[in-house]
């Protein structure tokens, strides 16, 4: 074998294992924190986790139940707010606008969406906390909506643009108006992308935190209807796991365990969602 | 007969009974949809010139011609489909039954003059709901399922499907899908059904069922199909058009076209010279 040949399989096997390696090195951090949640969470979860309310400092024992009936509260309000507004800018701009109008959207829509949430959370608090003067749940609620809305609007429109145009033309060739075509055929071949988009927004902002501390703020026990502040999970990790005592640690833990448990059924959801079912072959 | 015609053509065609074949055209009364100085541009572009044609009644009417002649063009303007493409303009008129389509409302038009494309392009829905589409966005109070039977018989797929309407229409063959589609269209029952290179993405079987289907269809409705397939058109057509670079080169009734062309061009298409 001559020098210029083995030089060449040296620099192949060095690229190789070095590209083998970071794989490696992506996916192990990956399951280092996987893991260690799964470890610390795992010992520290117990029922009264999500029955109880958090106990007083000093006290041992509690729960979380406010922030988790608050989570649920805070994502349900985003998601009528925000898929929405997402869904139906999606369609405008996928079917009536023009490309102008259409470029200028979406790259305001990935403007916002690489926004760092704590700036979402800070528009929030001038739009909904501060003209009120006080922490409400619908000012989370907002929060998380307006973060929302560009993840839904991109991945519904590029939903709705991959439905074959021969299909729109099936259908207004039968004497469809724009708006039926749209509604009988463009949005029920897409529905399974869109749905699975929401779901992947959902999951997105159901971890997030900064947004929330303006707005939705945190307590420590049940919060009564919308107006009020109210506990979330991410918040409560927050405050529990930069607090000085052990047990609160533990529980910052068994939140995290949980938060990641939603995340993971939504995203597994979402993939259970766009394989089964009558999907538009390419 | 030009001898070499004859031998390109592996064709039946209606052979000349006696003396040449007629190259009379049917009167102006009999006409369903007459097409007259139609000028197309894409943007800046001009690709259809003036072009002058009628599609007679209860027949079928081919448009033959090589890629990008503007023959699918001229087809998509009979039912206003062109005004789905942006930056399009036409020029002239078209009449259906006497009337101006352009003065019609498009999606009653629409539902008058039905489509059938290149590729089939059944809905991501069941059999039943393919053929039932039009029926439910036009409000029909007619027995759904009596009317998509009918339909599915009309396109002769009913006893293929009939066990398994509720399956998925993407589960049939590439033919069945295209039988599909035309069930799909008649649904409406329409007085004109365009056929777009309906066999174009088909094996062999299923476009001779097709043009099979396409003969019986006379009796329902007007038809008129655009084709690359030069004995296509000799098999299934009473009239055949042939487009040459946006140009309406001749048109005659079909047994006329093919055996003595009165241009040049046409023969030289015909005999496989070009295109």
């Amino acid at each position: 074998m001559n020098r210029r040949l083995r030089w060449r399989k040296f620099v192949s096997n060095f690229m190789l294992s070095m590209t083998g390696v970071c794989a490696f090195v992506a996916v192990s951090v990956l399951f280092f924190i996987l893991g260690s949640l799964v470890y610390h969470g795992g010992t520290s979860i117990n029922w009264n986790f999500f029955t109880k309310l958090p106990s007083p400092v000093g006290e041992t024992g509690g729960g979380m139940a406010n922030a988790i009936v608050g989570s649920a509260k805070l994502l349900l309000l985003a998601t009528l707010f925000g898929v929405p507004i997402g869904f139906l800018g999606a369609v405008y701009l996928a079917e009536f606008s023009g490309s102008k109008v259409a470029f200028v959207v979406r790259y305001a829509a990935d403007l916002l969406n690489g926004a760092p949430s704590i700036v979402i959370g800070i528009f929030a608090f001038s739009i909904a906390v501060h003209p009120f003067k006080h922490f409400s749940t619908l000012a989370g609620g907002f929060a998380l909506g307006v973060m929302m809305v560009p993840i839904t609007l991109r991945s519904t429109e590029q939903f709705l643009l991959d439905v074959p145009r021969t299909l729109r033309e099936g259908a207004m060739a039968l004497g469809a108006s724009k708006w039926k075509t749209i509604a009988t055929v463009i949005v029920p071949a897409a529905y399974r992308g869109i749905l699975t988009a929401i779901l992947l927004a959902f999951a997105r902002v159901a971890g997030e935190t900064a947004p929330l501390i303006f707005t939705a703020l945190g307590n420590s026990y049940w919060s009564h209807g919308w107006n009020e502040p109210t506990a979330s999970l991410p918040v409560m990790i927050w405050n529990y796991s930069i607090s000085a005592y052990e047990d609160w640690h533990r529980q910052a833990w068994a939140a995290g365990l949980v938060l990641l448990i939603l995340i993971l059924v939504i995203n597994i959801m979402a993939r259970a969602i766009l394989s089964r079912g009558i999907s538009v072959p390419r | 007969m030009n001898a070499s015609v004859r031998s390109v053509l592996p064709v039946k065609i209606a052979p000349p009974t006696g003396s040449l074949p007629s190259r009379e055209m049917p009167s102006a009364a009999s006409m369903r949809m007459t097409v007259s100085k139609v000028n197309f541009f894409y943007g800046a572009k001009q690709t259809l010139f003036d072009i002058s044609l009628g599609v007679a009644a209860s027949k079928v009417t081919a448009l033959i011609g090589p890629s990008g002649c503007g023959k699918s063009t001229l087809l998509r303007t009979f039912n206003r489909m062109d005004e789905t493409v942006r930056h399009t303009r036409l020029e002239g008129d078209i009449l259906l039954d006497g009337h101006d389509i352009h003065e019609q409302d498009v999606t009653q038009l629409r539902r008058r003059i039905g489509m059938v494309f290149q590729r089939p392009n059944p809905f991501p829905k069941s059999i039943f709901d393919n053929v039932a589409y039009g029926l439910r966005i036009n409000g029909s109070k007619l027995a759904l399922s009596d009317a998509v039977e009918k339909s599915l018989r009309h396109a002769a797929l009913w006893d293929e499907v009939k066990d398994h309407l509720h399956k998925s229409a993407y589960e049939l063959s590439g033919g069945q899908q295209q039988r599909l589609c035309i069930a799909r269209a008649l649904a409406v029952e329409p007085e004109v059904l365009l056929l777009d290179e309906p066999c174009s993405a088909l094996d062999p079987i299923s476009t001779a069922k097709i043009e099979e289907l396409l003969v019986q269809l006379k009796d329902l409705c007007t038809i008129v199909i655009v084709t690359h397939n030069m004995q296509q058109a000799a098999r299934v057509s009473d009239f055949t058009a042939f487009l040459l670079t946006g140009q309406l080169i001749e048109f005659s009734p079909t047994p006329y076209l093919f055996t003595t062309p009165s241009d040049p061009r046409t023969e030289a298409y015909i005999t496989g010279r070009f295109g």
